[in-house]
């Protein structure tokens, strides 16, 4: 045995000057090299957003030139961050207009579920990402204008296509409008319909009196009235 | 939010390069603070001597120095002054030390690492103190709340104590003591004593093993570190910084490092045990972040999280600067020896114009060795990984110990072997640094195979 451990003493120091040997070369061999990473965001080759896969989920845009308005992103969003409210065209009173469509992206969690629903693609995810915002109201993005509301768009059966800007460049406007540091929307932007009230308590139910089922139905509407 | 237009390629020939005013006004800070600091050493610590303010009341203010009522005055004024600049010194030098560090370090993981603020992300020190300076100065609740505050003082007290007696240049000292490398010793143990304060008063499970870890570590390290220490100063006959100095050459052959085996070895002892005692990888134990979140410093925020970071990094300049003055031949300038200083001095109170160049000199061959020194510290942090507790206490008790014992009697044998055959001293150095070129040439070597084994060359673009 002492004689092992003689061996794993000087054995040690051996390992210790080996280690140091070949762990200072080879640091020093990277600290020559050129790094790997490249640097995000002013010495990438080209704009991050054009060396992203085409399927990544970034920000999401609205076309509303070929929106329809049928509601099915909204209704598809697990997490109702989209709000569309329609109203009635005055120009055609047989169409509707759009007045509302707002797309809350801090909210957002990118799964896609809006954009499968979408007959005509009019929503779709884009590849940009860099949305910095100093007041998170401004992430919520207005496809609709109150004002002018843009009347939906009517689908042609036969159409192979539907004619859509390009992906990207409405949402990038958006940006670019706003600059990073913008004040925020002094409101909130409305918000979704509140639920359906609930419904009244059963009047045939022989427990409850009579003259309190008025009352608490007027109690559950009173707070939607207010509102 | 998309890239600004300043920054696109079709505008500016290189991608990510700065604008010129940015890179001018960084190298222009970056080197500017340095120069003035080391400026102001040079001029004050000569300057603030009892004897030149001696001459500055007797030829300026035409009044004899020993009945001249604010004598003690001028004298206490001028060493705060140096004492203020001193402290900046240190406090700037850890600076740049951390972006210099981070710079080095992300390089060697194959990144790129600061380059937002300033010219290569170097006023990153700077954001990064003013940051901790805005933030809440938080105590814990159950902390003990006087030794919490107090902690901090002693770490850096024992950090700035140290500037006292660190040679700059050939006259370049705040006080050359006859005991400087002891009184060295002693300051530092000051920070010991912070540290474990702050481990104790945090009253958090993290910070106390902290500070355990760290007073056993560094307690255990101060005896090899000593010893080995002791070679030099056998070497030289005296403890003053600048003796042990004075003892050696200009040239490598003439370095305590080579002129004696043994000092080698001691050399590499010290070396370790200074890693062991300023916390450094590969002896971060007591912040070891994997297990202790920060170890000592869990607790603390703002100024008083800053004050740590600044003496640990700060404490790399004092360690190189100890180990230039004991191994590597401190401010030796060569061709110029001890007469020549002498003759350039004059005769006059106010040293000649020659004088204050080869102090510039001296001064820049310190700082240059202990830039050197400083740069192999960083480079064995990113080399090698954290070791064990019990592989921490079997390295410093089975290890250095005997060894630098071994190197302690065997400088004392040397010594009485130079004492008969003169010629061994130069001997000993030519050979001695023929083989460590001969080792660093192998080591380049290796280097270069590194290299090439993964199809990759030299490039040192891209910062």
């Amino acid at each position: 045995m002492p004689n092992t451990t003689q061996r794993g003493y000087v054995g040690h120091i051996g390992d210790t000057v080996k280690s140091f040997w070949h762990g200072l070369s080879i640091t020093a061999s990277y600290l020559l090299r050129r790094p790997v990473t490249v640097q995000y965001p002013d010495r990438t080759p080209m704009p991050v957003r054009d060396m992203l896969p085409a399927r990544y989920r970034g920000f999401l845009e609205v076309d509303a030139s070929i929106c329809t308005g049928c509601q099915a992103c909204e209704r598809a969003c697990p997490i109702a961050c989209i709000a569309i409210v329609l109203e009635k065209d005055p120009a055609n009173p047989k169409l509707r207009a759009v007045s509302q469509f707002d797309i809350d992206e801090a909210k957002c969690m990118f799964c896609g579920l809006c954009v499968e629903p979408c007959p005509t693609g009019a929503i779709q995810h884009t590849r940009e990402f860099e949305g910095s915002q100093r007041h998170v109201r401004n992430l919520v993005f207005r496809w609709a204008d109150p004002m002018s509301p843009f009347p939906v768009y009517k689908v042609d059966k036969n159409a192979e296509y539907y004619p859509r800007a390009q992906l990207g460049s409405l949402v990038r406007a958006k940006f670019d409008a706003k600059p990073w540091d913008a004040r925020g929307p002094k409101f909130l932007p409305p918000a979704p319909p509140a639920p359906p009230a609930p419904k009244p308590a059963p009047v045939a139910k022989p427990a409850v009196p009579a003259a309190e089922a008025p009352a608490q139905a007027a109690a559950a509407t009173t707070p939607a009235e207010s509102k | 939010m998309t890239a600004a237009p300043a920054n696109t390629p079709t505008r500016t020939p290189r991608i990510g390069a700065n604008p010129r005013g940015v890179v001018l006004g960084t190298l222009a800070i970056g080197f500017g603070i340095p120069a003035v600091l080391f400026a102001a050493v040079l001029v004050l610590s000569p300057l603030s001597k009892p004897l030149m303010i001696d001459a500055f009341i007797r030829n300026v203010l035409g009044q004899d120095p020993a009945t001249f009522g604010y004598r003690n005055l001028l004298y206490g004024l001028s060493v705060a002054i140096l004492a203020f600049v001193l402290v900046n010194f240190g406090a700037i030098v850890s600076g740049m030390t951390v972006w210099w560090e981070m710079r080095v370090s992300s390089r060697m993981q194959s990144r790129v690492g600061y380059n937002r603020v300033g010219a290569g992300g170097f006023f990153q020190w700077v954001a990064d103190a003013v940051k901790l300076l805005l933030k809440e100065d938080l105590i814990p609740a159950d902390a003990d709340q006087l030794l919490f505050r107090a902690a901090p003082y002693f770490v850096l007290t024992g950090f700035a104590l140290t500037f006292v007696a660190l040679p700059f240049g050939e006259s370049l000292i705040a006080a050359d003591l006859n005991v400087g490398i002891f009184y060295m010793i002693a300051v530092t143990a000051l920070v010991v004593v912070g540290i474990l304060l702050a481990g104790w008063s945090s009253n958090s499970k993290w910070a106390l093993f902290g500070g355990m870890r760290s007073a056993a570590q560094v307690i255990s390290y101060e005896i090899p570190a000593g010893i080995a220490i002791m070679v030099p100063v056998l070497m030289a006959g005296s403890l003053s910084m600048q003796e042990i100095i004075r003892q050696q050459g200009a040239w490598p052959w003439q370095w305590n490092l080579f002129t004696n085996p043994f000092a080698l070895v001691a050399f590499v002892i010290f070396f370790v045990s200074q890693l062991a005692e300023g916390n450094r990888t590969p002896f971060d134990l007591p912040e070891a972040e994997s297990e202790l979140v920060a170890g000592y410093l869990s607790e603390y925020s703002s100024f008083r999280f800053a004050i740590y970071f600044l003496v640990e990094f700060g404490n790399l300049w004092v360690m190189a600067a100890v180990a230039v003055t004991l191994f590597f031949g401190g401010w030796q300038v060569p061709f110029a020896g001890p007469e020549v200083f002498a003759a350039a001095k004059g005769a006059g109170d106010l040293p000649g114009l020659a004088w204050w160049g080869l102090q510039i000199l001296s001064m820049g061959v310190f700082a240059a060795k202990t830039l050197f020194v400083l740069n192999l510290i960083v480079w064995v942090r990113w080399t090698l990984p954290r070791i064990r507790v019990d592989q921490m206490m079997v390295l410093c008790w089975k290890y250095l110990v005997p060894f630098a014992f071994v190197a302690f009697v065997a400088t004392l044998l040397w010594q009485i072997l130079l004492a008969h055959v003169p010629g061994a001293r130069t001997a000993t150095g030519a050979v001695l640094v023929a083989s460590t070129a001969v080792v660093a040439a192998f080591f380049i070597r290796q280097t270069r195979r590194n290299l090439v084994a993964m199809g990759d060359r030299v490039d040192l673009t891209n910062w």
